[in-house]
């Protein structure tokens, strides 16, 4: 079980709906992927109505993450092997 | 000599708890338990801190209360296949209910009950769009409409 708190995050959206989150994704950032919930990223189970968008800018990943007290969060957080690897998922499908 | 029947493991269900903000959940949780049990239904509860909290301390004895883990936990464990439930219910009051409950249904091979309160259910029962039986009540601080509808729906029963 991962903790977000572990990650050198940046909040780019705080108490969003999950369907504000995937359009933000999928309007601001140059690369996304669909994900199904409890895709691990950052070894954190994803949360979300499917399919849940994930962005990839460069090194940065963006990906929401959700409370039950504070709905859901869009996080970016900086790691070239975390893109890579969902870049790849985009690749393979 | 072969046995006559084959014995069945006993049922268990997930009840995966919301933010505790709207006191309804608190009650009803601990409702449902009772009413699981009865029917040899074994319980688990799944939620944040607050709300795990909430109930322990109002069944310090626990006559109702089974096991309590954390939500992120049960997720994971339910995600890398380690665990299962027959049924789960997910308490929804607000969008990352929601996106709880969705989740669930995608995770987990449970049956999935949603139950649904708070000022504004209808605008999230509209919301829920995947397969799933609906509890729905306009109930906040009275706990009463919710349990009728409960009561009507029977899950133990199923």
């Amino acid at each position: 079980m991962g903790c977000v708190e572990a990650l050198n995050y940046e909040i780019l959206i705080r108490d969003a709906s999950f369907k504000e989150c995937r359009e933000y994704i999928r309007s601001h950032f140059p690369e996304s992927i669909d994900v199904e919930p409890g895709f691990k990223i950052f070894e954190v189970h994803t949360i979300g109505v499917p399919p849940i968008a994930v962005g990839i800018d460069g090194d940065f990943v963006i990906f929401p993450y959700t409370k039950p007290c504070h709905g859901t969060f869009l996080l970016r957080v900086q790691d070239a092997e975390e893109a890579a690897r969902l870049r790849a998922q985009k690749t393979g499908r | 000599m072969e046995p006559d029947t084959i014995a069945q493991l006993p049922k268990t269900a997930l009840l995966v708890l919301g933010c505790p903000q709207v006191p309804v959940q608190t009650s009803i949780a601990l409702y449902l338990v009772s009413r699981l049990k009865k029917a040899s239904i074994t319980p688990v509860i799944a939620g944040n801190k607050a709300a795990n909290t909430l109930l322990v301390v109002a069944d310090p004895d626990r006559h109702y209360l089974g096991e309590i883990t954390d939500l992120d936990r049960a997720v994971a464990q339910i995600t890398e296949k380690k665990r299962d439930f027959d049924q789960c219910f997910v308490f929804i009051h607000n969008d990352a209910g929601i996106s709880y409950a969705a989740t669930m249904g995608v995770i987990s091979k449970a049956k999935l009950y949603v139950l649904v309160y708070g000022e504004h259910q209808e605008d999230i029962v509209q919301q829920i769009t995947f397969p799933c039986i609906k509890m729905v009540a306009k109930a906040v601080h009275n706990p009463l409409p919710l349990k009728k509808v409960i009561d009507e729906v029977a899950p133990w029963a199923a």
